[in-house]
């Protein structure tokens, strides 16, 4: 409602918990509540519905702008998050690695205080460097969206996978979430383990010894380096792709060799449980860290990750354009 | 925040005696059910739409289809109210177009909810037409928006804070007029 403060706290519903966004960015999993991710999670599911109408959009955020500020390459994480813009209404602008003055020499400082110049609302941003978002956001006014910073966080994959584990198995509390692949350097698995531990949930993580990053036990999580062992008694079973981009050395003698020991297929998927989730971030490669079969069984639900991905990303920029300093 | 009651409006009867004559003002007024649909405004609207609903099936006996609709992504002050209201989604259980649809809210105020919730509709098809039906009109409009059918006028100053409670969410039907102490 609109009439006046008071009848806005009139509608509030009372039973349900009251959080109230108070944050200027969305910058990792690290920094959220289990109440803040929650919020998230409620408000993607009302919003999910936008996209479900014939006429695909809401005027939410009319008369703002939103730049999707990319320097590494990415297709649906960017392609998701033009269109939750677009369905909410908000003008876009789309700065590139390739387009970017950045090549021609300039400092991210730089680049980001001329996108500042330009009135934006809300950024968005993928950068090679872990923390790079961060930096942004001690430099300029704009809200900052982490759209993936290095190996360290990718917190609107982690929000979307929790919201797909949640509608599907209808809570997370007590979960047992299994993560194979490579963890070194997955800021996806990092994501998840902030928000899944947090929300209550048991995480697993399995892989290689040289891709299980040292002392990562004391993110609260086990870990096995047998997937055959890895995989039972999980609810869902989150696979992480092999990330040759990001290795400068191998981590491990071949694919193929990888594909033998690691990868999810059918005679792995023997020792889970029968009704055990198959999730992927994308892009997969398949064959190697899971089978063509796995990935189109009846468990796998890596495309209603991608639908639930725009409902999450929508929720992030609208609870995000609620952001007054004065609320905090 | 305290709150001091300065006025009792409607108590759980006079409430049912407010919704049993609108009831029969839509259908004297809409010539029947045909094609006729009760949409609430969440959250009061909607419970008021759910009461409308019994009310003239019992009347008609007929069943009027269900639908409510959630209006925070068509508010125009995002980020400029200090409380964020929890979104309760749009639930249409029908198409939209070529329906008679009466709208409806408990307290008519500003008029901005309302126009939120045509722009709202209008995103769903194209109705025949809308017309608002509201338990209160406290008056104080501030765009050019009126109820074609309206329980209490009642006049009140803008600082003044009318109460509508419904048995569904705060365990008893009433109104009241009260004023921040």
């Amino acid at each position: 409602m609109l009439e006046g403060k008071t009848d806005v706290v009139e509608e509030l519903t009372p039973n349900k918990s009251n959080t109230q966004w108070t944050k200027k960015d969305l910058l990792g999993i690290k920094d959220l509540s289990a109440e803040e991710i929650e919020l998230v999670l409620d408000t993607a599911a009302s919003l999910r519905q936008v996209s479900e109408r014939s006429i695909k959009k809401v005027p939410t955020l009319r008369g703002r702008t939103v730049v999707n500020f990319f320097i590494e390459p990415s297709t649906r994480t960017r392609a998701s998050f033009e269109l939750a813009e677009k369905r909410l209404s908000a003008d876009t602008l789309n700065f590139s690695g390739g387009s970017s003055s950045l090549v021609k020499g300039e400092t991210l400082k730089d680049t980001a205080k001329t996108v500042e110049a330009l009135q934006v609302d809300l950024i968005v941003i993928r950068h090679p460097s872990s923390g790079a978002p961060h930096r942004l956001s001690e430099y300029v006014k704009p809200g900052i969206i982490n759209a993936g910073d290095g190996i360290n966080e990718h917190p609107t994959q982690a929000l979307l996978d929790m919201y797909t584990l949640r509608e599907k198995k209808g809570r997370l509390k007590g979960l047992k979430v299994c993560f194979i692949g490579d963890i070194l350097h997955s800021r996806v698995a990092r994501s998840n383990i902030w928000g899944l531990t947090k929300m209550g949930a048991k995480v697993m993580v399995a892989g290689p010894k040289m891709l299980i990053p040292k002392e990562i036990e004391k993110m609260g999580v086990e870990v096995s380096y047998d997937v055959k062992k890895a995989v039972k008694d999980a609810d869902a079973i989150n696979l992480l792709r092999i990330q040759l981009e990001r290795q400068n050395e191998p981590f491990f003698p071949s694919l193929r060799e990888y594909a033998r020991y690691y990868g999810l297929n059918s005679d792995v998927m023997k020792n889970a449980k029968e009704d055990a989730l198959i999730m992927h971030p994308g892009p997969t490669n398949r064959g190697i860290e899971l089978s063509s079969e796995v990935a189109e069984s009846s468990g796998s639900v890596i495309l209603e990750q991608v639908t639930n991905g725009l409902a999450v990303r929508m929720a992030v920029l609208y609870l995000l354009s609620m952001y007054k300093p004065e609320n905090k | 925040m305290e709150t001091e009651v300065i006025k009792k409006i409607l108590d759980a009867e006079g409430m049912d005696r407010v919704i049993t004559r609108i009831s029969h003002e839509i259908l004297e007024k809409s010539k029947g059910t045909e094609n006729l649909v009760i949409v609430g405004i969440e959250r009061g609207g909607a419970i008021l739409a759910e009461r409308f609903r019994k009310k003239i099936s019992l009347i008609e006996n007929v069943i009027i289809p269900k639908g409510s609709i959630d209006i925070t992504l068509y508010r125009d002050d995002i980020g400029e109210v200090g409380t964020q209201p929890l979104m309760k989604g749009t639930h249409l259980e029908f198409d939209i177009s070529g329906k008679k649809v009466v709208l409806v809210d408990d307290v008519l105020f500003t008029g901005r909810t309302v126009r939120s919730a045509l722009d709202a509709l209008v995103d769903f098809g194209r109705p025949q037409w809308v017309r608002l039906a509201v338990l209160l009109d406290r008056g104080h409009r501030e765009l050019p928006i009126r109820a074609d059918y309206v329980g209490k006028n009642i006049p009140t100053a803008l600082e003044e804070e009318v109460v509508v409670h419904f048995e569904e969410k705060d365990a008893m039907d009433e109104v009241y007029v009260a004023r921040k102490k």
